[in-house]
Protein backbone atom coordinates (compact mmCIF):
# COMPACT_ATOMS: atom_id res chain seq x y z
CA UNK A 1 0.00 0.00 0.00
CA UNK A 2 2.80 2.28 1.04
CA UNK A 3 4.51 1.58 -2.27
CA UNK A 4 1.70 2.52 -4.28
CA UNK A 5 1.44 5.83 -2.17
CA UNK A 6 4.82 6.23 -3.21
CA UNK A 7 4.71 5.36 -6.77
CA UNK A 8 1.88 7.91 -7.41
CA UNK A 9 3.28 10.67 -5.54
CA UNK A 10 6.51 10.17 -8.04
CA UNK A 11 4.51 9.82 -11.22
CA UNK A 12 2.33 13.10 -10.35
CA UNK A 13 5.51 15.11 -9.49
CA UNK A 14 6.82 13.98 -12.90
CA UNK A 15 3.69 14.89 -14.89
CA UNK A 16 3.95 18.17 -12.72
CA UNK A 17 6.87 19.02 -13.68
CA UNK A 18 6.35 17.96 -17.31
CA UNK A 19 3.71 20.03 -17.76
CA UNK A 20 5.75 23.16 -16.19
CA UNK A 21 8.31 22.14 -19.56
CA UNK A 22 5.32 22.03 -22.20
CA UNK A 23 4.12 25.32 -20.20
CA UNK A 24 7.74 26.75 -20.40
CA UNK A 25 7.43 26.33 -24.28
CA UNK A 26 4.24 27.27 -24.79
CA UNK A 27 3.25 30.30 -22.92
CA UNK A 28 3.79 33.67 -24.73
CA UNK A 29 5.71 36.15 -22.55
CA UNK A 30 7.31 36.09 -19.58
CA UNK A 31 5.45 36.36 -16.76
CA UNK A 32 3.14 33.53 -17.84
CA UNK A 33 6.29 31.55 -18.39
CA UNK A 34 6.89 32.15 -14.58
CA UNK A 35 3.86 31.22 -13.37
CA UNK A 36 4.00 27.60 -15.22
CA UNK A 37 7.51 26.77 -13.76
CA UNK A 38 7.90 28.71 -10.35
CA UNK A 39 4.27 26.91 -8.81
CA UNK A 40 4.48 23.64 -10.26
CA UNK A 41 8.75 23.17 -9.30
CA UNK A 42 7.57 23.94 -5.74
CA UNK A 43 4.27 21.16 -6.26
CA UNK A 44 6.32 18.66 -7.72
CA UNK A 45 9.15 19.55 -4.59
CA UNK A 46 6.49 18.83 -2.38
CA UNK A 47 5.48 15.33 -3.93
CA UNK A 48 8.89 14.24 -4.36
CA UNK A 49 9.73 15.15 -1.25
CA UNK A 50 6.83 13.15 0.93
CA UNK A 51 7.33 10.38 -1.26
CA UNK A 52 11.19 10.26 0.19
CA UNK A 53 9.76 10.46 3.92
CA UNK A 54 7.09 8.00 3.31
CA UNK A 55 9.84 5.81 1.75
CA UNK A 56 12.16 5.80 4.24
CA UNK A 57 9.90 6.35 7.77
CA UNK A 58 12.58 7.58 9.57
CA UNK A 59 12.78 10.79 11.70
CA UNK A 60 15.97 12.71 10.47
CA UNK A 61 15.42 11.87 7.15
CA UNK A 62 11.82 13.29 7.40
CA UNK A 63 12.98 16.34 9.23
CA UNK A 64 15.02 16.78 6.38
CA UNK A 65 12.49 16.92 4.37
CA UNK A 66 10.11 19.14 6.06
CA UNK A 67 13.46 21.26 6.00
CA UNK A 68 13.59 20.98 2.19
CA UNK A 69 9.73 22.08 1.37
CA UNK A 70 9.65 25.23 3.71
CA UNK A 71 12.95 26.56 2.14
CA UNK A 72 11.89 25.74 -0.90
CA UNK A 73 8.45 27.60 -0.26
CA UNK A 74 10.33 30.36 0.87
CA UNK A 75 12.64 30.87 -1.50
CA UNK A 76 10.85 29.73 -5.08
CA UNK A 77 8.23 32.81 -5.00
CA UNK A 78 11.03 34.91 -4.15
CA UNK A 79 13.22 33.96 -7.53
CA UNK A 80 10.24 34.44 -9.40
CA UNK A 81 9.25 37.81 -7.94
CA UNK A 82 12.90 38.36 -8.59
CA UNK A 83 13.21 37.58 -12.23
CA UNK A 84 9.63 39.06 -13.16
CA UNK A 85 10.24 42.19 -11.51
CA UNK A 86 13.76 42.32 -13.54
CA UNK A 87 12.34 41.32 -16.75
CA UNK A 88 9.11 44.01 -16.43
CA UNK A 89 11.70 46.49 -15.59
CA UNK A 90 14.38 45.97 -18.26
CA UNK A 91 11.03 46.25 -20.79
CA UNK A 92 10.23 42.90 -21.76
CA UNK A 93 7.51 43.06 -23.62
CA UNK A 94 3.68 41.72 -22.26
CA UNK A 95 1.88 39.42 -24.66
CA UNK A 96 0.24 41.22 -27.01
CA UNK A 97 -3.34 40.10 -25.68
CA UNK A 98 -2.71 41.05 -21.94
CA UNK A 99 -5.50 42.74 -21.23
CA UNK A 100 -4.62 45.61 -18.40
CA UNK A 101 -1.48 47.04 -16.90
CA UNK A 102 -1.89 48.79 -13.80
CA UNK A 103 1.88 48.71 -13.25
CA UNK A 104 2.65 50.99 -16.41
CA UNK A 105 -0.06 53.62 -15.19
CA UNK A 106 2.22 53.53 -11.86
CA UNK A 107 5.44 53.74 -12.76
CA UNK A 108 4.36 55.97 -15.49
CA UNK A 109 2.57 58.81 -12.76
CA UNK A 110 5.69 57.47 -10.82
CA UNK A 111 7.90 59.17 -13.62
CA UNK A 112 6.02 62.22 -14.06
CA UNK A 113 6.40 63.27 -10.20
CA UNK A 114 9.90 62.94 -10.31
CA UNK A 115 9.97 65.11 -13.51
CA UNK A 116 7.72 67.47 -11.54
CA UNK A 117 10.23 67.80 -8.96
CA UNK A 118 13.12 68.21 -10.89
CA UNK A 119 11.57 70.67 -12.89
CA UNK A 120 10.54 72.81 -9.69
CA UNK A 121 14.01 72.61 -8.52
CA UNK B 1 5.45 32.57 18.05
CA UNK B 2 6.59 32.30 22.02
CA UNK B 3 3.89 29.45 22.37
CA UNK B 4 5.02 27.18 19.25
CA UNK B 5 8.08 27.25 21.11
CA UNK B 6 6.96 25.84 24.30
CA UNK B 7 4.44 23.54 22.85
CA UNK B 8 7.51 22.34 20.36
CA UNK B 9 10.01 22.23 23.96
CA UNK B 10 7.30 19.92 25.69
CA UNK B 11 7.01 17.88 22.64
CA UNK B 12 10.29 16.85 22.90
CA UNK B 13 10.42 16.51 26.52
CA UNK B 14 7.49 14.12 25.90
CA UNK B 15 10.38 12.38 23.11
CA UNK B 16 12.80 12.08 25.82
CA UNK B 17 10.64 11.04 28.67
CA UNK B 18 9.66 8.12 26.52
CA UNK B 19 12.95 7.53 25.28
CA UNK B 20 11.36 5.90 21.25
CA UNK B 21 12.79 8.77 18.77
CA UNK B 22 10.05 8.17 16.19
CA UNK B 23 7.83 10.82 14.32
CA UNK B 24 4.64 9.52 15.23
CA UNK B 25 5.69 9.59 19.30
CA UNK B 26 6.79 13.39 18.15
CA UNK B 27 3.46 14.43 16.86
CA UNK B 28 1.62 12.49 20.01
CA UNK B 29 4.25 14.69 22.48
CA UNK B 30 2.81 17.74 20.67
CA UNK B 31 -0.39 16.86 20.57
CA UNK B 32 -0.24 16.35 24.58
CA UNK B 33 1.74 19.76 24.75
CA UNK B 34 -0.68 21.46 22.97
CA UNK B 35 -3.43 20.16 25.71
CA UNK B 36 -1.28 21.43 28.20
CA UNK B 37 -0.95 24.71 27.03
CA UNK B 38 -4.81 24.93 26.00
CA UNK B 39 -5.15 24.03 29.86
CA UNK B 40 -2.69 26.53 31.35
CA UNK B 41 -3.38 29.03 28.76
CA UNK B 42 -5.31 31.61 30.85
CA UNK B 43 -2.97 32.32 33.58
CA UNK B 44 0.39 32.94 31.59
CA UNK B 45 -0.15 36.05 29.03
CA UNK B 46 2.25 35.04 26.75
CA UNK B 47 0.37 31.49 25.61
CA UNK B 48 -2.78 33.57 25.55
CA UNK B 49 -3.71 33.26 22.42
CA UNK B 50 -1.86 29.91 21.30
CA UNK B 51 -5.05 28.10 21.39
CA UNK B 52 -6.63 29.42 18.82
CA UNK B 53 -3.71 30.57 16.58
CA UNK B 54 -2.76 26.72 15.69
CA UNK B 55 -5.47 25.46 14.53
CA UNK B 56 -5.75 28.26 12.33
CA UNK B 57 -2.81 27.55 11.09
CA UNK B 58 -3.54 24.09 10.30
CA UNK B 59 -6.61 25.15 8.39
CA UNK B 60 -4.61 27.88 6.73
CA UNK B 61 -2.05 25.07 5.25
CA UNK B 62 -4.64 22.91 4.65
CA UNK B 63 -6.54 26.36 2.77
CA UNK B 64 -3.32 26.80 1.02
CA UNK B 65 -2.76 23.34 -0.26
CA UNK B 66 -6.13 23.01 -1.68
CA UNK B 67 -5.65 26.24 -3.51
CA UNK B 68 -1.86 25.09 -4.88
CA UNK B 69 -3.21 21.79 -6.36
CA UNK B 70 -6.82 23.54 -7.67
CA UNK B 71 -4.80 26.08 -9.22
CA UNK B 72 -2.49 24.33 -10.30
CA UNK B 73 -4.55 22.30 -12.07
CA UNK B 74 -6.35 25.15 -13.80
CA UNK B 75 -2.57 26.13 -15.34
CA UNK B 76 -2.03 23.09 -16.61
CA UNK B 77 -5.02 22.87 -18.20
CA UNK B 78 -4.92 25.74 -20.51
CA UNK B 79 -1.57 24.74 -21.19
CA UNK B 80 -2.23 21.65 -22.58
CA UNK B 81 -5.17 22.48 -24.36
CA UNK B 82 -3.96 24.44 -27.91
CA UNK B 83 -6.45 27.63 -27.88
CA UNK B 84 -5.21 29.91 -25.09
CA UNK B 85 -8.35 30.47 -22.29
CA UNK B 86 -5.78 32.84 -20.16
CA UNK B 87 -6.15 36.80 -19.95
CA UNK B 88 -3.28 37.77 -18.39
CA UNK B 89 -3.16 41.11 -16.75
CA UNK B 90 -1.31 43.12 -14.25
CA UNK B 91 -3.76 44.37 -11.24
CA UNK B 92 -3.21 46.46 -8.19
CA UNK B 93 -4.27 44.84 -4.70
CA UNK B 94 -4.51 47.34 -1.94
CA UNK B 95 -2.67 45.73 0.92
CA UNK B 96 -4.51 45.37 4.39
CA UNK B 97 -0.78 44.05 6.12
CA UNK B 98 0.99 46.89 7.46
CA UNK B 99 4.52 45.66 8.44
CA UNK B 100 7.23 44.19 6.37
CA UNK B 101 7.47 40.93 7.41
CA UNK B 102 3.59 40.48 6.74
CA UNK B 103 3.97 42.34 3.30
CA UNK B 104 6.57 39.51 2.69
CA UNK B 105 4.74 37.07 3.53
CA UNK B 106 2.09 37.85 2.20
CA UNK B 107 3.11 38.53 -1.74
CA UNK B 108 5.19 35.37 -0.92
CA UNK B 109 1.98 33.14 -1.03
CA UNK B 110 0.60 34.65 -3.67
CA UNK B 111 3.18 34.64 -5.59
CA UNK B 112 3.20 30.59 -4.73
CA UNK B 113 -0.58 30.17 -5.66
CA UNK B 114 -0.22 29.53 -9.21
CA UNK B 115 -2.24 32.18 -12.16
CA UNK B 116 -0.90 35.00 -9.17
CA UNK B 117 2.49 36.52 -9.37
CA UNK B 118 3.79 39.76 -7.27
CA UNK B 119 5.42 41.79 -9.64
CA UNK B 120 6.39 44.72 -7.35
CA UNK B 121 5.16 46.91 -3.78
CA UNK B 122 4.49 50.15 -4.42
CA UNK B 123 7.43 52.65 -2.55
CA UNK B 124 4.91 53.66 0.25
CA UNK B 125 3.76 49.75 0.80
CA UNK B 126 0.02 49.98 0.67
CA UNK B 127 -0.33 48.36 -2.78
CA UNK B 128 1.07 45.08 -4.64
CA UNK B 129 0.80 44.59 -8.56
CA UNK B 130 0.17 40.91 -8.99
CA UNK B 131 0.36 39.72 -12.67
CA UNK B 132 -2.84 37.00 -12.99
CA UNK B 133 -2.96 34.92 -15.53
CA UNK B 134 -6.78 34.41 -15.21
CA UNK B 135 -8.03 37.95 -15.68
CA UNK B 136 -11.91 37.16 -16.79
CA UNK B 137 -13.45 38.41 -13.74
CA UNK B 138 -11.40 41.18 -12.01
CA UNK B 139 -13.99 40.96 -9.13
CA UNK B 140 -13.29 37.42 -8.33
CA UNK B 141 -9.74 37.79 -8.41
CA UNK B 142 -9.46 40.11 -5.87
CA UNK B 143 -11.79 38.53 -3.65
CA UNK B 144 -9.66 35.65 -3.46
CA UNK B 145 -6.31 37.72 -3.11
CA UNK B 146 -8.38 39.43 -0.29
CA UNK B 147 -9.20 35.71 1.46
CA UNK B 148 -5.88 34.87 0.97
CA UNK B 149 -4.48 37.92 3.39
CA UNK B 150 -6.84 37.62 5.66
CA UNK B 151 -6.27 34.30 6.27
CA UNK B 152 -2.43 34.74 6.45
CA UNK B 153 -2.96 37.74 8.99
CA UNK B 154 -5.54 36.12 11.21
CA UNK B 155 -2.66 33.32 11.58
CA UNK B 156 -0.42 36.12 12.46
CA UNK B 157 -1.99 38.18 14.15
Amino acid sequence: MTEFFISLLLLLAAVVMLLAAIGMLRLPDLPTRMHATTKSGVLAVIFIMLAVALYFERMDITARVLAIIVFTLITAPIAAHAIGRAGYLSGVELWSQTVRDDLKDYYHNHDKVHEDDSAST
Amino acid sequence: MTGLFWNLLLATCWVFLTGSFEVLNYLFGFVIGYLVIALVHNLVPALQDYPQRLPRFIAFLVYFFRQLVLSNIKVASDIVTPPWHMKPGVVSFKLLAETDLEITLVSNFISLTPGTLVLDVSEDKTTLFVHAMFLHDEDQVQADLRQLEQRLLQVMR
